[in-house]
C-alpha cells in the first residue's frame, strides 16, 4: 500500500473517468428525449480511431477531437435515421451499431496501430496549478477535463432552466402529448441523438488521444456499457452521472494501483471490482430516491403520428 | 349571439386510406356560442377539430377566422391565432409540475416563477384551485383537466375547443366545468363544444352540428329538441333500449370481504378495505372517477394481483390468492378495460385470443396440443352470435374497430357461461349501437343465473343496467345502494362528490 501516493491517484481519477462521463451525459440527455441507444460502445469506439486518425494526420489534439464528436455523431446519425425515420427496433438498431461501430473502427484503425499522437498539452491555469496538492489535484488537466465538468453543469441547468431542455423532457416523457401540441418529436429526437453521437465520440478520443494514449483495436473495452449502466442507475440526473463516473474511474485506478503494488487478492477479483462497487453503489444510491420519477416514460418507444 | 362569424369551416373534406372522416363539412360559429359537435365514435368530430386546430391538413376547402383565410399548418399557428383546445385523453405530461406543463402548452411563456404567479391568479378568478408546483402524475383526473383548462385560459383564447371532456369527471365537476364555459361565453369567448352525451348539451349549447359518417347530417338548436330526437339524428335509425326481466336475485355467489391491495406502480391506487357480495341474476355497477381504483378492482378479481385467500370467496370458496386459470376454471371470469393489448393480444388472430382465455372452460386442449378446429369453431361461434364484424376467425385483433373487438371479447367470456363476469368499461369507446348490444348480452347472462359486476366511468350505462351500485373513491368502496330512484346529486357525493373545487363566481 506504501506504494501509492494520494495526490497522483485523485489526479489521476480524473483522468480516468472523463471518457465514461463524457459518454454517459451524452447518453442521458438521449434517453430523456425518449430513445434508448445502445450504440454508445460502438460510437465511442468510432469517435476513437477518427479522433486519433484526424490528431495524427493534422497534428492538432484540438482537431482530433472534432473529428472524433464529428464521427460519433455520424455513427449516431445513422441510428437516428433507422429508428426515428424507418422506426426499426431501437434495442436491436443499438446493438447492431455497436459491433458495426466495433468493425469498422478496426478497419479505419488498420494504418494507425504503434503511431503516437500529438500530445495534448495540459491547460496552464497560473497560480492556480502552482496551489499545493489541490493544484496538481484539479487544475492540472488537459481542457477536456474541464470540457466534460462544463458539459455536465450545461446539461443540467437547460434540462431544468430552459424552454428547450422543458420541450426535450416533454418528448421523452409523453411523446403523443408533445406532438399534440405541436411539437416536432422526430427533430427533437434526432438532435438528442446526435449530440449522445458526438459525447460518445469524445469520450472514444479521450481514451485514444490522452488516456492511453495510442490506438488498439476494441480499446474501449466495454466503457460505453458501462456509462449506459451509470445513467440508468443516477436516475436520469446529471450529477448522479458525474459521481457514477468518477466513482468508476476512481475504483478503476485505484485497483489497478494496488495491482501494481502487489496486494495479494486475485487480479482478477481487482479487475472486476470496478463494475461492481458502481452498480452496487448506485443501485443503493437508486433504491432509496425517487428514481422511478427520473425514468423517461417513452423510453425506447417509437413515435409514428397516427393522425 | 349574432353578428359576423368568428369561426366558419366550409367544404372541409379529409380522408384516411380507406375512409373519409370529414365530407364537406361545414359550420360556423359565432362569439360567445357554445357550439355543440355532436356524433357517434368515427363521426369526424375529432378528425374535424385537428383540421381546426392545425394538427391535421384537410384536403379540400376552406376556413376562415376572424373573417381572414385561416390554414394552420401547426398547433402553434392556431394557438397564435386565439385557438385553444381541451384534449379528450389529456395532453399532459405526468413526471412534469403544472407550471412546466402549462407552459409547454403557451406560444410564448413567461419564466416560470411569474408563470406560476399568474397560474394561480387565473385559477382563483375562475375557481379552478391548482398548485402549479405539484406533479402532474399525483393529480386527480379532475384537477388534470383544470390544468389543460388554464392553460389554455391563460392564452385568452377566441375560440377554445373541448373534445369530450366531461368523460372523467364527477357529475358536480361537471357542474363547476359548465359554470366556468358559460362565464367563458358571457365575456365572448366562442366554445366548440365535443360530446356524445346529449343531456350535456341540451344543458350547455347554443348550437349544434351533428355529424354521422363524416358529414353534417343537421344542425339545429338543442334549446328546442330533445334527447330523442338529437339521438335519433346521430345514429341515424332508432335505438333500442336494452331491456329485462326483473327477477329475485339467488345466493350470493362473490362475495369480497375487507380487501385491502398496495399499487402496483408510483401513479396507482391502493385498494383500502373494499367489501362487497353479488347475488345469483343480478348486476352490480361500480362508478368512479378513472384512477380511483378501477384497475385495481379487476385485477384482484381476476387473480392478475393476489390479495389474501379469505378477501374473495367465490361460492363460499376462499380464492383470494388462486392464480387467473383457477379462477376460471372456478367460473370467475374477467374482461378488463384494455381492449388491446390487455384483453386481447393485438398481433394474434381471433381464434388464438379465444384460446388463451376460454382454453380450459371450453376443452380447448387435449394432453398439452391445442385442438385448432374446436378453437376456429368457438371463434366463430363469438363472431355470429355477438354480430362482430371481421373477415373471419383468422383475422388478427389490432384489425377489428374499437366496437366490434369489444364484443369479441365480452362474447368470448359470455359465452364460456360464467358463474360471475366482471367487466372494467364494457363499453367504453364503442357506438351506441354496439353498447346496447353489449349491455344486452350482459342481462341475459344475469338473467341466467350468473353474477355480473360491472365497473364504468359511464353513469347511464350503471343506471340502465344495474340492480345496485356502489362507488370507488382513492380506493374505497362506498356501500352498495339499489340503482332504482338513486339521483345525480347522491351519485355524485358517492362518487366523492367535487374533491376540493369551488364553482365559478359568474361575474
Amino acid at each position: 500500500m506504501s506504494g501509492i501516493d494520494p495526490i497522483l491517484l485523485l489526479a489521476a481519477l480524473m483522468v480516468g473517468s472523463t471518457p465514461i462521463l463524457l459518454a454517459a451525459i451524452g447518453e442521458l440527455v438521449v434517453e430523456k428525449s425518449g430513445v434508448l441507444n445502445l450504440g454508445v460502445e460502438g460510437m465511442m469506439i468510432t469517435g476513437a480511431i477518427c479522433g486519433f486518425a484526424v490528431a495524427v494526420e493534422t497534428g492538432s489534439p484540438t482537431l482530433g477531437f472534432l473529428g472524433a464528436a464529428a464521427g460519433g455523431a455520424a455513427l449516431a446519425l445513422l441510428f437516428g435515421v433507422l429508428t426515428q425515420f424507418l422506426l426499426s427496433n431501437q434495442v436491436a438498431t443499438g446493438l447492431a451499431l455497436t459491433l458495426f461501430g466495433l468493425g469498422l473502427s478496426a478497419l479505419i484503425g488498420q494504418a494507425y496501430i504503434g503511431v503516437r499522437p500529438p500530445p495534448t498539452p495540459r491547460v496552464d491555469l497560473g497560480p492556480l496549478t502552482d496551489l499545493p496538492v489541490v493544484g496538481r489535484v484539479i487544475f492540472g488537466h488537459d481542457f477536456m477535463v474541464y470540457v466534460s465538468l462544463a458539459l455536465v453543469v450545461a446539461v443540467w441547468w437547460i434540462l431544468r432552466r430552459t424552454r428547450a431542455g422543458l420541450i426535450l423532457r416533454a418528448v421523452g416523457e409523453n411523446h403523443d402529448a408533445a406532438h399534440a401540441l405541436g411539437y416536432r418529436v422526430v427533430l427533437v429526437r434526432l438532435a438528442a441523438i446526435l449530440f449522445g453521437g458526438a459525447c460518445a465520440g469524445l469520450g472514444g478520443a479521450y481514451l485514444s488521444l490522452i488516456r492511453v494514449p495510442q490506438w488498439t483495436e476494441g480499446m474501449t473495452a466495454g466503457a460505453g456499457w458501462i456509462a449506459l449502466a451509470i445513467v440508468v442507475f443516477s436516475g436520469w440526473r446529471p450529477f448522479g452521472v458525474l459521481v457514477g463516473a468518477y466513482l468508476f474511474g476512481g475504483v478503476s485506478v485505484l485497483q489497478l494501483n494496488l495491482q501494481a503494488a502487489g496486494v495479494a487478492v486475485p487480479v482478477e477479483l481487482l479487475s472486476m471490482s470496478p463494475y461492481l462497487i458502481t452498480i452496487l453503489v448506485l443501485v443503493v444510491m437508486s433504491s432509496r430516491s425517487r428514481t422511478a420519477l427520473g425514468a423517461p416514460a417513452s423510453l425506447g418507444k417509437a413515435f409514428h403520428a397516427t393522425t | 349571439m349574432t353578428g359576423a362569424a368568428l369561426l366558419s369551416v366550409e367544404g372541409v373534406t379529409k380522408a384516411y386510406p380507406g375512409v373519409v372522416a370529414n365530407d364537406d363539412v361545414s359550420f360556423s360559429v359565432a362569439p360567445g356560442e357554445v357550439h355543440a359537435l355532436l356524433g357517434e365514435n368515427g363521426a369526424g368530430k375529432s378528425t374535424l377539430v385537428k383540421s381546426i386546430y392545425g394538427l391535421v391538413q384537410p384536403d379540400s376547402g376552406r376556413m376562415t377566422l376572424h373573417g381572414q383565410p385561416y390554414a394552420p399548418a401547426t398547433p402553434h399557428d392556431a394557438r397564435r391565432g386565439g385557438v385553444a383546445m381541451v384534449f379528450q385523453h389529456f395532453s399532459l405530461f405526468e413526471a412534469l409540475d403544472v407550471a412546466e406543463n402549462v407552459a409547454l402548452g403557451m406560444e410564448n411563456p413567461p419564466p416560470l416563477r411569474q408563470l406560476a404567479r399568474r397560474i394561480a391568479e387565473v385559477s382563483q378568478a375562475y375557481g379552478l384551485p391548482l398548485d402549479p408546483g405539484r406533479t402532474v402524475g399525483h393529480l386527480s383526473a379532475g384537477e388534470r383537466q383544470r390544468v389543460e383548462i388554464v392553460r389554455c385560459l391563460l392564452q385568452n383564447p377566441r375560440l377554445l375547443i373541448m373534445d369530450e371532456p366531461t368523460s372523467v369527471l364527477t357529475p358536480q365537476e361537471v357542474e363547476i366545468l359548465f359554470a366556468t364555459l358559460r362565464r367563458l361565453a358571457a365575456e365572448g369567448t366562442a366554445i366548440l363544444y365535443i360530446s356524445h352525451k346529449l343531456q350535456e348539451i341540451l344543458a350547455l349549447c347554443d348550437a349544434a352540428t351533428i355529424l354521422r359518417q363524416g358529414r353534417v347530417v343537421a344542425t339545429c338548436d338543442p334549446r328546442e329538441s330533445t334527447a330523442r330526437e338529437l339521438a335519433e339524428l346521430m345514429v341515424g335509425g332508432t335505438l333500442q333500449t336494452p331491456t329485462r326481466e326483473t327477477a329475485e336475485p339467488g345466493a350470493v355467489l362473490l362475495e369480497v370481504r375487507s380487501l385491502s391491495l398496495a399499487p402496483a406502480n408510483a401513479f396507482g391506487t391502493a385498494l383500502r378495505d373494499v367489501s362487497f357480495e353479488v347475488r345469483r341474476g343480478e348486476v352490480l355497477g361500480i362508478g368512479g372517477v378513472a384512477g380511483n381504483g378501477q384497475d385495481e378492482l379487476l385485477a384482484a378479481l381476476s387473480g392478475e394481483r393476489r390479495a389474501s385467500a379469505e378477501a374473495i370467496r367465490l361460492e363460499g370458496r376462499a380464492i383470494g390468492d388462486a392464480p387467473p386459470p383457477e379462477r376460471r376454471r372456478l367460473g370467475l371470469l374477467a374482461a378488463p378495460e384494455e381492449r388491446l393489448g390487455h384483453a386481447a393480444a393485438p398481433d394474434m388472430t381471433l381464434t388464438e385470443n379465444a384460446v388463451l382465455s376460454a382454453a380450459a372452460r371450453m376443452n380447448l386442449t387435449r394432453h398439452g396440443f391445442l385442438r385448432w378446429r374446436a378453437a376456429r369453431d368457438y371463434a366463430g361461434r363469438i363472431i355470429s352470435a355477438f354480430d362482430v364484424r371481421t373477415s373471419g376467425p383468422g383475422a388478427a385483433a389490432r384489425s377489428l374497430s374499437g366496437g366490434n373487438l369489444q364484443k369479441f371479447v365480452i362474447g368470448r367470456e359470455v359465452l364460456q357461461r360464467p358463474e360471475v363476469l366482471v367487466v372494467n368499461q364494457p363499453t367504453w369507446g364503442v357506438d351506441a349501437q354496439a353498447a346496447a348490444q353489449v349491455r344486452q348480452a350482459l342481462l341475459d347472462l344475469a338473467a341466467q343465473g350468473a353474477a355480473i359486476v360491472v365497473i364504468s366511468q359511464d353513469l347511464d350505462e350503471l343506471m340502465e343496467i344495474a340492480d345496485r351500485f356502489a362507488a370507488l373513491n382513492e380506493g374505497r368502496l362506498s356501500p352498495p345502494r339499489p340503482a332504482r330512484g338513486l339521483s345525480v346529486e347522491e351519485i355524485g357525493l358517492m362518487m366523492g362528490g367535487a374533491h376540493d373545487m369551488e364553482t365559478a363566481h359568474v361575474a
